[in-house]
């Protein structure tokens, strides 16, 4: 197969691929989120028996990370390319290994290993076992069988692949610097490089991670967030009997993924303590504990009525 | 039937992480055989395999059906009511037919006798492996897809069959639709296809054209010695790292080991850095010049083979070191642009960074750590309490540059490489280096005065410091590792013959950690007293108090410890006792001769305490030390045993003119002149002639016994005769409380 011209087209490769599988191509969600697994996608719909299969690129904010561009392949947003699959296929690892193939990686040519690393999400209450993927001793993919969401045993158990796609391209495109690759065909005509779309956003991001974000509303944005998911979650048990309930379980996890990202932010600003640290996930963890449970209530995730129609 | 059959299992499971493999291995033989002898069947040999997809064992020799067992159980009499006779009948499901009455000494009495089946090898075997399966012993285990089934990752195949030479039988296992076969696959990539085996000579033959190499030894060695021969034919010597062997051996089927340069650019970093880089991140090794020890070749072990001779692999490899070695570089010129502005940044910084919640900032340790280097410096010989001081100084910077930020494994050698750049002196580089040594039983003990100096002020501040907020070491929970930091002191001390009292130096260790961290001496005022220091501590006077009105406070309250630092370094000094106990004991040195020396001698000076621990382990293997024993106990109780009879104690004060026998007088001449020698002999801390020379006691002692009543009717005799067995236990007990050895 020949290898991919652009950023673009490393993307287009692993939809098209995923989807000649049978995983639904999502679109992003639209709100800042730490990694693909926070996409209520994979995060919620990890939970409950019902069978899911997903694939979608999401955009991903580190603001720590930031480099003012800088830095060959550290950044503050950047992509990930994430499958989440449940029941996990007994050929996962197969079905993974075809997708390097679609990008233009020849498995006889090249070394892939998984390499153990068990997967952990404090802030998500969350962990799996699986592996790092190497390619020549490059780190190309996380590899995860989820075991809990939220503080809740997955059943059945998820897997899910998460590409840093960046980095991956890079590797099969052969560019050192991040901001050299191509992000369409350099045969465009309109070529555009990484850095021609990014670099920019990227300086003017690093100053407002580091420097200017105003950490008083960070912080009271913070507590907003909290406080309205709580509350929104709070509404179930107050309904009145009339009608059934509407659980708010997607409302009530935005506000947790924006908390999340707050906290974030108040980190690269270095308005947390060592301390404090800990506090502050352990509240994200809560509310996203809390969302886990009341998603677990809804439609979502009760047994499939087969053959049957409301 | 006389056939024996093999036993063969594989379980074939997506990647195992490499650490666990072997124990994984270990444990699934120990299991089954267990439960396969359990059940009574006997097997010759076993033995497990690990790759990282693959579990196997094969058991040799195995019985084809387990022996018919006679089981008998008594039951009650003949002549028993019927009530418990149909008891017993019921609970053994039999009639009163089918059981035997025989004639006992207690009468006619029922038996039940049956005869348990053989079961078939297959039986057993299933039910052992599914039992394994089901409870297999993994640290974290996990569940895939929709099954129940627990394994460290998916579990795919099982392989479990029985040959007996000729016919090959899959044993019927079924466990949540896995159902065991005859058949395996190779290398995941190379050689994916299924294939059947006979027995376990087929399958590991079969194996090895599939590009798996079963045994884990042999893939070690074949990286090792393809290793040690492509280092060598670009002239360089490859680094040797066990751990890493093992790890890399588990994360290939296929070993094929390649050797690339290390690009020129690079060159420059320490080699301790290179080497950290790619073992951690890459899992490389190392190969250096023979001569410079600089690093200039990586060895990566792939897990196949490729139509272009991994030239793919290999480039791939490079282009990754590479620029994990750019990042190096970029921390390591960072750091050097710090050190060349003689590290101002770091000594800010250090000022800054909290080392502990309740022990305030590094820069606070890092004074305290010096103080406490110069005053061993001053006790040690050959270490310049100068230069402890530079070291102490430095010794801390390294954690605030970005290498070791990055790879925190690297501290102390970091900072050594950065105290040689800022042109300090070799002894100081070293101490700087090495003065986190040794960090375990096994590390090597540093042996220079300087490193001794900074390791233990390094240790002892720590140790005092969780102490002063009472975070000691309780069960198994030691989060500030201080049971390694009390090793180390012991370590240090021992391996080195550091013959110092510890306790004038962990009072002061205290002291600076209860004053205010503004109290802590410099430099200047630790040279006003030290010099004299010795003097005044030494051990003839421990409790005098000495006159520090004119010295810094804190020194005052080390010097003069106050209730609060008595006790705390009382305390801390009892743990070392105890942990010196420890250390003592993996020495082989018995553990009751270590408790005899401690309850006489609780002295600070480990080497002293040690050295009598030692002479008299050795006089206890001799017969006069065993002899002597004997006789000192015999001693001890007939002399307690009036003193608790009598409601008094008796002194050793002989009155000569009491003395009728040659035994007595005998006993009193070796008394006299053997309580002398073996005073001298410890004042010299020669412990070795005050054991022998009291082991000489023990002919006078028998005799006295083999002689003389001691409790005689005349009471002023047998006064005098008690007062001389006191005068053995006090002369013993002057080197150990013999009555603490056992037997």
């Amino acid at each position: 197969m020949a290898l991919p011209k652009s950023f673009q087209d490393v993307i287009l490769r692993l939809q098209s691929y995923w989807a000649s599988v049978g995983c639904a191509i999502l679109q992003p969600y639209d709100a800042e989120v730490g990694a693909g697994t926070f996409h209520p996608a994979t995060c919620l719909r990890a939970l409950g028996p019902r069978p899911w299969a997903v694939a979608y690129v999401q955009p991903s904010r580190r603001p720590t990370d930031g480099r003012y561009g800088d830095n060959p392949n550290r950044l503050q947003h950047y992509y990930q390319f994430q499958v989440l699959m449940k029941p996990s296929p007994a050929d996962f690892q197969d079905l993974y290994l075809g997708s390097l193939m679609a990008i233009g990686i020849d498995m006889n040519l090249h070394d892939i290993r998984f390499v153990e690393d068990d997967w952990e999400s404090p802030t998500l209450g969350a962990w799996g076992l699986g592996w790092e993927v190497w390619c020549d001793g490059m780190e190309v993919s996380q590899f995860t069988y989820f075991q809990q969401v939220g503080g809740h045993d997955c059943k059945p158990v998820s897997g899910e692949l998460t590409y840093g796609l960046e980095r991956l391209a890079m590797y099969v495109l052969d560019v050192d610097h991040v901001m050299d690759m191509p992000f369409n065909d350099p045969k465009a005509s309109v070529p555009l490089t990484y850095g021609d779309i990014f670099r920019q956003a990227e300086q003017e991001f690093s100053h407002y991670n580091f420097d200017q974000a105003n950490i008083a509303s960070l912080k009271r944005h913070f507590e907003d967030a909290e406080a309205e998911c709580a509350a929104l979650l709070d509404t179930i048990s107050h309904e009145d009997d009339s009608e059934e309930p509407t659980i708010l379980a997607h409302p009530a996890y935005d506000q947790c993924i924006k908390a999340s990202h707050l906290f974030n932010l108040l980190d690269a600003r270095g308005a947390i303590s060592v301390t404090a640290r800990q506090a502050y996930i352990g509240r994200v963890r809560n509310l996203a504990k809390q969302c886990a449970d009341a998603f677990l209530a809804t439609e979502a995730c009760q047994e499939p009525v087969s053959g049957s129609t409301a | 039937m006389t056939a024996s059959y093999e036993l063969l299992v594989e379980l074939l499971s997506e990647e195992i992480p490499a650490a666990l493999q072997r124990k994984a291995a270990e444990d699934f033989k120990h299991l089954m055989t267990s439960k396969i002898a359990d059940a009574r069947l006997t097997y010759e040999t076993a033995s497990a395999f690990a790759t990282p997809r693959r579990l196997t064992l094969v058991i040799k020799g195995l019985l084809a059906k387990s022996p018919i067992v006679r089981e008998e159980r008594r039951g009650p009499r003949a002549d028993a009511p019927q009530q418990a006779i149909d008891g017993f009948l019921r609970a053994q499901g039999l009639t009163i037919d089918e059981v035997e009455i025989r004639d006992t000494p207690k009468g006619r009495v029922l038996f039940a006798c049956k005869e348990l089946e053989g079961r078939s090898a297959t039986e057993i075997v299933g039910q052992a492996l599914t039992e394994t399966i089901r409870n297999f012993p993994w640290p974290k285990s996990m569940r895939w897809g929709s099954h129940e089934l627990r394994w460290i990752r998916p579990l795919h195949r099982i392989l479990c069959i029985l040959s007996d030479g000729e016919a090959t039988k899959v044993v019927p296992v079924n466990i949540e639709g896995l159902i065991a076969q005859d058949c395996t696959v190779g290398h995941s990539s190379m050689s994916p296809e299924e294939f059947a085996v006979s027995c376990f000579d087929d399958y590991q033959e079969k194996l090895k054209q599939a590009y798996v190499i079963l045994d884990p030894d042999k893939r070690a060695e074949k990286i090792s010695v393809d290793a040690v021969k492509l280092a060598s034919s670009a002239n360089a010597e490859l680094i040797n790292d066990r751990t890493l062997l093992a790890e890399v051996a588990g994360l290939v089927e296929w070993p094929v080991v390649m050797m690339g340069t290390i690009a020129s650019e690079y060159l420059s970093l320490p080699a301790e850095v290179m080497r950290t880089t790619m073992r951690t991140h890459q899992k490389f090794f190392s190969a250096c010049d023979p001569k410079t020890k600089q690093i200039k070749k990586f060895i990566v072990v792939a897990n196949r083979e490729t139509p272009d001779q991994g030239a793919t692999i290999l480039a791939g490899n490079k282009r990754v070191v590479a620029a994990r070695l750019a990042d190096a570089e970029f921390f390591w010129q960072e750091d050097l642009r710090v050190v060349e502005s003689d590290m101002k940044g770091w000594f800010e910084e250090i000022e800054t960074v909290i080392f502990h919640d309740e022990l305030g900032t590094q820069g606070e340790r890092v004074r305290r750590i010096t103080a406490l280097a110069m005053l061993f410096a001053h006790q040690i010989a050959g270490a310049d309490p100068k230069q402890a001081e530079d070291a102490a100084k430095i010794a801390k910077v390294d954690l605030m540059s970005k290498m070791v930020n990055e790879f925190p494994e690297l501290q102390g050698i970091m900072g050594g490489n950065y105290a040689k750049h800022a042109g300090y002196s070799a002894p100081i580089c070293a101490a700087v280096r090495d003065h986190y040594s040794p960090l375990g039983p096994l590390d090597k003990v540093p042996s220079e005065p300087l490193t001794i100096s900074v390791g233990l002020a390094d240790k002892l501040d720590v140790l005092a410091g969780f102490w002063a907020i009472n975070k000691k070491p309780s069960g198994g929970g030691d989060p500030f590792a201080l049971r390694r930091a009390a090793l180390g002191v012991i370590r240090l001390v021992l391996e080195n013959r550091i013959s110092i009292a510890l306790r004038p130096l962990i009072n002061m260790a205290f002291s600076f950690h209860f004053g205010q961290s503004t109290d802590v001496p410099d430099s200047e005022e630790i040279e006003t007293f030290a010099d004299s220091w010795f003097d005044l501590t030494s051990s003839e006077q421990p409790n005098s108090v000495i006159d520090a009105s004119h010295l810094n406070p804190t020194i005052a309250r080390g010097l003069n410890p106050d209730p609060l630092v008595e006790e705390q370094s009382q305390d801390l000094m009892t743990f070392l006792h105890e942990r010196l106990k420890v250390y003592l004991r993996g020495e082989k040195v018995r553990h009751d001769v270590i408790d005899a020396c401690l309850t006489t001698s609780k002295s600070d000076d480990l080497v002293k305490l040690v050295s009598r621990t030692r002479a008299l382990a050795e006089l206890m293997k001799t017969e006069e030390g065993e002899n002597l024993i004997q006789g000192f106990k015999r001693a001890n109780n007939i002399l307690t045993q009036a003193e608790e009879q009598d409601g008094q104690r008796y002194s050793a004060e002989v009155n000569k003119t009491l003395i009728n026998t040659e035994a007595e007088r005998a006993l009193v001449a070796a008394l006299s002149a053997s309580e002398q020698a073996i005073n001298q002999a410890i004042d010299r801390a020669d412990f070795f002639t005050a054991m022998r020379t009291m082991g000489a006691l023990r002919q006078p002692i028998d005799a006295f016994f083999d002689n003389v009543m001691v409790n005689t009717e005349c009471l002023k005799t047998r006064q005098n005769r008690l007062s001389l067995l006191a005068w053995i236990c006090q002369t013993c007990s002057r080197l150990a409380d013999l009555s603490r050895i056992e037997g």
